[in-house]
């Protein structure tokens, strides 16, 4: 029989189905997995949680028993460390939440949990999920599976991108069958794109916010990510759905994305914004994309020409408003109500000694930025233009979805680089999200699909968007794409 | 348009964030490549265009003004680094 760990969810769900073994079994086979030293060399959990997982498959198992198992009934999976989850602890990657432990569950862990999902553990990320490799976290980097078949021993060790890290190397290494991530502005698509896995950042709106920690609350979303196509649309479609408790979370019934799955893509116009050939481009990355479009055109899309022409102001609209609102949601870490207090001689010099030690340099840089971007003087020449800027981001898509059904771009500029480079100055850190961050001043949808392995041997992914809540049409796109595809690489390392 | 150590010292202390006096010269340069690289957004004409706060443009949802939530003060200072009764405690701020 095939290993557990080599399943992806949807023929899992079959074998749990026809009993060829139970939620135990399956979520025993993942402990194990997570617990190897070379699991254990990726630093990919920040808390482990075997307890709660083996509670969860045995009541899984009882509930498929009396025949009323959910969608997602005994899976294995791993939760991004942002993610509130009641009663076990939540860092956000952060020194100054190394102790919370919340009283209450996000709204999307709680979906989960509702459809039977098993929890493995908290997995790491960069500090408040800022970051594009892993490395701004307060618990350590997290080191790519596909750095060697022991990571932690690896002469090159790479990052798993970021900021949803953990999630990207717990699934790419067969530790999880999925996982949850968030994205502000690439940080599911832009690890997918370097772990080789699935990742899709949904519609804003589509998923609630509630109770998962906020970065930049304008742009952040939540979303899965998973081995296969199939495997998000299953996951997405558990996550996602109104919720009263997020103000921008949006009432419209979630279709059953999996329904779009294999559909054909005939007649489908795909677009690719001239634009995105950038100055330097890496030539295997111009090159993987393109393949991809001819795998579309292949399948019987028509792939045409288009134009976002403010694509290049969009890295610096969004270095504008995401510090500008995180330094602004950062607020609240004081050292009164949770986290870190480090003492002081007055209420004020607490609260800048608690934030100073607490919060590491990436953030600080954040805050920082943010605070002058939205400083007296400074906010209409930075925060207003940025804004005003980030509008016509926005027309752009609409224009461009007048003339097609989807685009496609690359994920990410590169393969993953190693931990250590791009460190020494931030702006070469943030040029990792170029392709990504568009959507999320958009509040478009967008999926990273693994296309292919560059020379070095690491993986490629490749991009699509999609017209604000249609991930149906994502969905048929990627699930042609990854057909065509047919990426069955393995990182060095699997569990 | 340059941050020197003076402006990162006042933005510091409006954040209410204590920088180390070994690293305020490192901030100052970081910050003004940063600003530096953003200032490219100074091309783009934005006479007429509207700011664009949140894209589902449509007014936020209200509820109805009732108490939904509360009476759970143990809730709410289980994570406090220090508390009296059903209070949060901090340094003294009254003389």
């Amino acid at each position: 029989m095939t290993k557990l760990t080599d399943l992806t969810i949807t023929p899992a769900l079959e074998g749990l189905k026809t009993k060829q073994f139970s939620a135990v079994e399956l979520t025993e086979a993942h402990i194990a997995a997570m617990e190897t030293p070379q699991a254990r060399g990726m630093n990919a959990f920040i808390t482990e949680t075997p307890d709660v997982a083996r509670r969860q498959a045995k009541e899984s198992d009882a509930r498929r028993a009396a025949g009323t198992a959910g969608d997602l009934d005994g899976i294995p999976l791993a939760i991004k460390d942002l993610y509130c989850t009641k009663g076990v602890r939540t860092t956000a990657a952060s020194h100054i939440l190394h102790n919370f432990e919340p009283t209450y569950e996000s709204t999307v862990t709680q979906k989960l949990f509702d459809a039977g999902a098993v929890m493995l553990g908290k997995v790491n990320l960069d500090e408040f999920a800022m970051g594009s490799g892993g490395v701004t976290s307060a618990f350590k980097p997290t080191i790519s599976p596909w750095s060697g078949s022991d990571p932690a021993k690896a002469t090159r060790q790479l990052v798993p991108g970021g900021s949803s890290s953990g999630s990207a190397a717990t699934v790419a290494a067969h530790v999880a069958m999925g996982a949850t991530g968030t994205d502000t502005g690439g940080s599911i698509r832009q690890p997918a794109s370097v772990s080789g896995v699935v990742g899709i950042k949904p519609t804003y709106g589509r998923c609630s916010r509630w109770g998962i920690i906020a970065f930049a609350s304008s742009l952040d979303q939540a979303g899965p990510m998973t081995r296969s196509v199939a495997d998000a649309a299953l996951m997405l479609r558990v996550m996602a759905g109104f919720d009263e408790k997020d103000s921008t979370s949006i009432d419209t019934p979630v279709p059953d994305y999996t329904k779009a799955l294999g559909k054909s893509v005939k007649g489908m116009k795909i677009g690719l914004p001239r634009e995105y050939r950038i100055d330097g481009m890496n030539p295997e990355t111009d090159a993987i994309w393109h393949k991809g479009a001819a795998m579309l055109r292949d399948a019987g899309a028509e792939v045409i020409e288009i134009s976002l022409p403010h694509t290049k102001y969009a890295l610096p609209v969004y270095y504008i408003i995401a510090p500008a609102e995180a330094s602004s949601n950062l607020a609240r870490y004081d050292g009164v109500r949770f986290g870190l207090r480090v003492a002081g001689e007055s209420l004020d010099e607490m609260y800048a000694n608690t934030r100073g030690e607490g919060f590491g340099k990436e953030v600080r840089r954040r805050i920082l930025t943010g605070t002058y971007v939205l400083s007296a003087g400074y906010y209409d020449a930075y925060y207003l233009k940025a804004q005003r800027v980030r509008r016509l981001i926005r027309n752009d898509f609409l224009e461009a979805f007048k003339q097609c059904d989807a685009i496609l771009t690359p994920a990410s500029p590169g393969t993953a680089f190693a931990i250590g480079e791009k460190m020494d100055d931030p702006v070469q850190m943030y040029l990792e999200d170029v392709f990504t961050v568009t959507l999320n001043l958009a509040g478009l949808p967008g999926i990273c699909v693994p296309v292919g392995l560059a020379q070095n041997g690491l993986p490629m992914g490749l991009q699509l968007i999609g017209r604000a809540f249609d991930e149906e049409t994502l969905f048929t796109a990627a699930s042609a794409l990854e057909k065509a595809a047919g990426f069955e690489a393995k990182p060095p390392f699997t569990a | 348009m340059t941050i020197d150590q003076t402006t990162v010292e006042r933005i510091a202390k409006l954040a209410r964030l204590e920088i180390p006096a070994e690293e305020k010269a490192g901030v100052a340069k970081e910050l003004n490549n940063i600003l530096n690289w953003v200032a490219q957004l100074n091309e783009v004409d934005v006479s007429n265009v509207e700011p664009l706060a949140n894209v589902n443009d449509k007014s936020l949802r209200a509820r109805a003004d009732v108490v939904n939530d509360g009476g759970k003060p143990e809730d709410i200072l289980a994570n406090a680094p220090s508390s009296t009764a059903d209070f949060f405690t901090v340094p003294k701020v009254v003389e």
